[in-house]
């Protein structure tokens, strides 16, 4: 069947079938390889993706569920090479250590920044709890949110540690 | 400016540099093993044993082979070359050719063209067994009427897989002078990696021989394993790593089991073949942390003093041997802690049982006997009226003392600084007073806190000296970029960013301009396995061997160009020694004049870990060449009503020598926690007659909710003088010494003695209730 959605900006139109899952859709037939497959069950938040603007599960999603809607994945979100600000903030804070879950929490963070530009400690804490790291213990993952809420903000680049070595 | 003065010693080692893996990670552009695709490629799949112990009467797998979209189907007669994955013994088959000894044992395999065929064709093989009967609780299995699991041949006697010893001393001596005496039984379950990318690769057939891509720690033990299957020479088989998403010791030896699965497929189909587990077949077939019973008996003297320790402990290796003689021996080495003791015996065994086969988990057969010992320091604490960090102070070894196994301990032992760090961040006597003043308070809320200290022998350790040596190149460009090429893997630890830097600063470069080769075991040298900490402190070594090198012939090359006796480098600029260094010329200029003279730009450099030297009688000897040391101290609330058990802050203190990054090294330490965490907490994989079925929805792993909301992490260091920059290993001992912590912390609240992890709140409940430990 036909599908049509907007995926990171751009009109698409697919074919697929009524069993096609969204994290295959967009892994297999359309090479957005930056959607993770971690459990498949919904348990891991590693292939979290935008529809409308909410964070979902494309493991659990059924391709024909997005007929009509917008699309964003972590390779939407940078333009020529340019970081996003989250992006941005993970690598400045060591958010990032072997990076299968980083998309997703990634995305994760653009749907609670969307919603709450200024979240506490404890609200990103709450926010991120169903996205699963094995490697970071989250410390950096949440200095990492709150780092990219300021950028967003528009407040003064702070200049981290990375900068002045740099 | 303080800073600044720290900076002008070493200018990248000890910098918090960014990861140089990071960017293409945030972007989604890192290609781990289920990302890369071949044309032509099928999907591998095994076919699994439904049994705990059985000998297979029939196998027919003609359904199987005529299922639509079926390319091929290996039985064991088809496999080209040994049937066997080769680890430290031989004794594990690729597939079960007569018996069956776990459940989930591969007994036949298949290719498809596609992911669904091939899980439909799977369930079509039909298998005969006839069972027989089956042991999977070790005490159980070291009985001389339980069923022979282990191959005979890998086994010491029966189904004692290894049976290990150290004897120093006298013990019975020792006890008869302690004043105090504790003693204790410790149960820990299985604990899971759960990294979050599961295991996958993919063979690929090419001139003669086989390409392996996967998500891997050791790329030379899969190269082993595959040409050991196929019958092939070493150097026709090549194993690429892709981006590995997390490791933890799950990725060192079973990525050789999917590969030599994938490649026989391969050479039979000549097409590439992908094998990538889900996550119900990574949790039911893969290592684990080794299930454990631990017998204590600890004395000291009135004054704190330790005068004796006797170990028993039981390992559940599973059917087959890959790596638990290791685990086990490592297990051993550490089972008296951190402490000076005069008399010490230890008797260590892992047993064969028909469950999955244990392997390596960070920590490495450590965490369970730190449990157990850390649990044994406080029990004394409280006998004697002492306060718990005051008697480790008592015993906490130093320069100058001997281990356990009677090792002098020459330099670089950081112990004592690390506990009086951790003293004095987390304010423990203050701790400890409010924690009681909050439990005469609450009615049904108690809060306790708990300290463990551990030790940590870096690197692989007498048991296996010939696999702790590392090669490296290190070649200049014309243009003054470096490249670097080493067989370590990156597997998110940050081994890429730290070698990186490590050969910046011996060559007086920008890190950006340092850039480490992908891992392709035909172009990098061997530098040995990612395991065991090792990889700064080996790999890293070698790093700086070839770095030396060629620093020497860009100084020898930059006399010349400048017309000066002396010059210095750094940031990639060159200048005449004592001189203005705003005169610098770029070292572009120098490795240009270089390579047009037809000077050598490249170098390999080598590193092997300090002598060791152990005896297997006596178990006494050099284990370690060096060693890594910590101490941490947890907060920890419990539930009365409903037995819930929540870190509230924690205190993290590290001696790991020169931190080469403290942004990376401050990452291994949370991330070790958060394991710590779940192992002492919440990660619970039971098995029913052998049968594992978990998935990330039972099998539960912290997430940031479950992470203390204050967890500082500090660093002593005391350097190492064959370690590079006087770097140690950092990777495992977070983990080693968390969750130790948290059950002290949860006893300590509760007032009795928690002996068997995870600490469930049904557990706990009733400990807190009974005051004594449910089993």
């Amino acid at each position: 069947m036909r599908l049509r959605f907007i995926l990171n900006g751009k009109p698409m139109e697919v074919d697929t079938h009524s069993g096609r899952r969204l994290l295959d859709l967009l892994r297999e037939d359309l090479g957005l390889i930056g959607v993770k497959e971690g459990c498949g069950e919904g348990e891991c938040g590693a292939c979290t993706v935008l529809v409308n603007g909410k964070p979902r599960l494309s493991c659990l999603t059924a391709a024909i569920q997005v007929e009509g809607k917008e699309i964003l994945t972590v390779e939407g979100l940078w333009e020529n090479g340019k970081l996003h600000p989250i992006q941005k903030a993970f690598v400045e804070t060591a958010g990032v250590q072997c990076g299968f879950c980083t998309p997703g929490f990634i995305m994760a963070t653009y749907a609670l920044l969307s919603e709450n530009p200024d979240p506490s400690p404890s609200e990103v804490r709450e926010w991120l709890a169903g996205n699963l790291c094995r490697c970071t213990g989250y410390a950096q993952i949440i200095e990492a949110v709150l780092l990219a809420a300021k950028y967003m903000r528009g407040d003064a680049l702070r200049v981290t540690r990375a900068e002045k070595t740099s | 400016m303080e800073e600044l003065k720290v900076a002008e010693e070493t200018r990248v080692v000890g910098q918090a540099v960014p990861r140089l893996d990071a960017e293409a990670k945030v972007k989604g552009e890192a290609r781990y093993a289920d990302d890369l695709a071949f044309p032509g490629m099928l999907y591998g799949k095994a076919i699994r044993s439904p049994v705990p112990h059985a000998r297979i009467k029939r196998l027919d797998l003609s359904k199987v082979a005529a299922h639509p979209g079926v390319a091929c189907v290996v039985s064991p007669a088809d496999i080209p070359g040994e049937n066997v994955v080769p680890v430290i013994y031989r004794d594990m088959p690729l597939l079960a050719a007569e018996v069956v000894r776990y459940v989930g044992e591969p007994v036949a395999l298949l290719a498809a063209e596609t992911r669904e065929a091939a899980y439909r064709a799977a369930e079509l093989a039909e298998v005969e067994y006839e069972e027989l009967p089956a042991v999977f609780d070790p005490l159980e299995a070291v009985k001389s009427d339980a069923p022979q699991v282990a191959v005979p041949e890998a086994a010491e006697t029966g189904n004692v897989f290894n049976h290990m010893v150290i004897r120093k001393g006298d013990v019975a001596r020792g006890f008869a002078e302690a004043d105090e005496i504790v003693e204790g039984e410790y149960r820990v379950g299985y604990q899971e990696h759960v990294y979050i990318e599961p295991q996958g690769v993919i063979a690929v057939p090419e001139a003669g021989g086989m390409a392996i891509y996967g998500t891997l720690q050791c790329p030379f033990y899969v190269q082993n394993a595959v040409a050991a299957v196929l019958g092939l020479p070493l150097s026709k088989v090549r194993v690429v790593q892709t981006a590995t998403g997390g490791g933890f010791g799950g990725k060192e030896d079973v990525p050789s089991q999917l590969a030599a699965m994938a490649a026989v497929l391969a050479w039979k189909s000549r097409r590439p073949v992908k094998v990538v587990y889900d996550r119900e077949e990574d949790i039911a077939t893969t290592s684990k942390r080794h299930p454990a019973v631990i017998r204590y008996r600890t004395g000291a003297k009135r004054d704190g003093r330790l005068v004796a320790v006797e170990v028993e402990f039981y390992y559940n290796a599973g059917a087959y041997q890959t790596l638990s003689s290791a685990v086990l021996w490592r297990g051993l080495i550490h089972a008296a802690g951190p402490y000076r003791i005069p008399n010490v015996k230890v008797d260590g065994y892992s047993v064969a049982t028909n469950t999955v086969p244990c392997g390596a988990f960070r920590g490495f057969g450590s965490p369970q006997v730190i449990f157990a010992h850390e649990s044994q320091m406080d029990e004394l604490a409280v006998r004697l009226g002492m306060d718990p960090l005051e008697l480790r102070e008592r015993n906490a070894l130093r320069v100058g003392d001997r281990t356990a196994t009677d090792q002098l301990l020459e330099e670089s032992v950081g112990l004592m600084d690390a506990i009086e760090r951790a003293r004095e961040l987390s304010g423990w006597e203050r701790l400890r007073r409010e924690a009681e003043e909050f439990n005469r308070r609450e009615p049904f809320r108690r809060r306790g806190i708990g300290v463990s200290t551990v030790m940590y022998g870096v690197g692989m350790g007498a048991k296996a000296p010939l696999l702790d040596k590392a090669g490296a190149y290190v070649k200049v460009e014309a243009d003054g970029s470096v490249t670097v090429a080493v067989g370590n893997t990156e597997m998110g630890q940050g081994a890429l960013t730290v070698l990186a830097q490590i050969a910046a600063e011996a060559l007086g470069v920008r890190v950006e301009d340092v850039q480490l080769a992908p891992v392709d075991t035909s172009r990098v040298p061997d530098s040995g396995p990612t395991v065991a900490s090792r990889t700064t402190t080996v790999a890293g070594a070698a790093v700086l061997d070839a770095a030396r090198k060629i620093r020497a012939r860009i100084e020898a090359a930059a006399r010349e160009v400048l017309g000066a006796d002396a010059v210095e480098i750094a940031d990639s600029k060159v200048w005449p020694a004592g001189g203005d260094s705003g005169r610098a010329v770029p070292l572009s200029e120098v490795t240009r004049w270089m390579w047009v003279h037809n000077w050598d730009m490249g170098a390999t450099g080598w590193a092997q870990g300090a002598p060791v030297d152990w005896d297997p009688e006596t178990g006494l000897g050099k284990a370690y060449f060096v060693y890594a040391y910590a101490c941490h101290i947890a907060e920890v609330e419990v539930d009365l009503l409903t037995g819930e058990a929540k870190v509230r802050r924690f205190w993290a203190v590290h001696d790991s020598g020169k931190i080469v990054n403290p942004a990376l090294a401050r990452g291994q330490v949370a991330g070790g926690v958060a394991q710590g965490i779940g192992y002492t907490l919440m990660e619970y994989l039971p098995s029913l007659e052998g049968r594992i079925e978990g998935t990330l929805m039972t099998y539960r792993i912290p997430t940031a909710p479950d992470m203390p909301e204050e967890l500082v992490i500090d660093f002593v260091e005391a350097p190492y003088s064959d370690g590079p920059y006087g770097a140690k290993g950092i990777g495992e001992v977070p983990l080693m010494a968390s969750h130790a912590a948290v059950a002290n912390a949860i006893s300590h609240a509760v007032g009795a003695r928690l002996t068997e992890y995870p600490a469930l709140p049904e557990r706990v409940f009733a400990l807190a209730r009974n005051k004594t430990h449910p089993r």
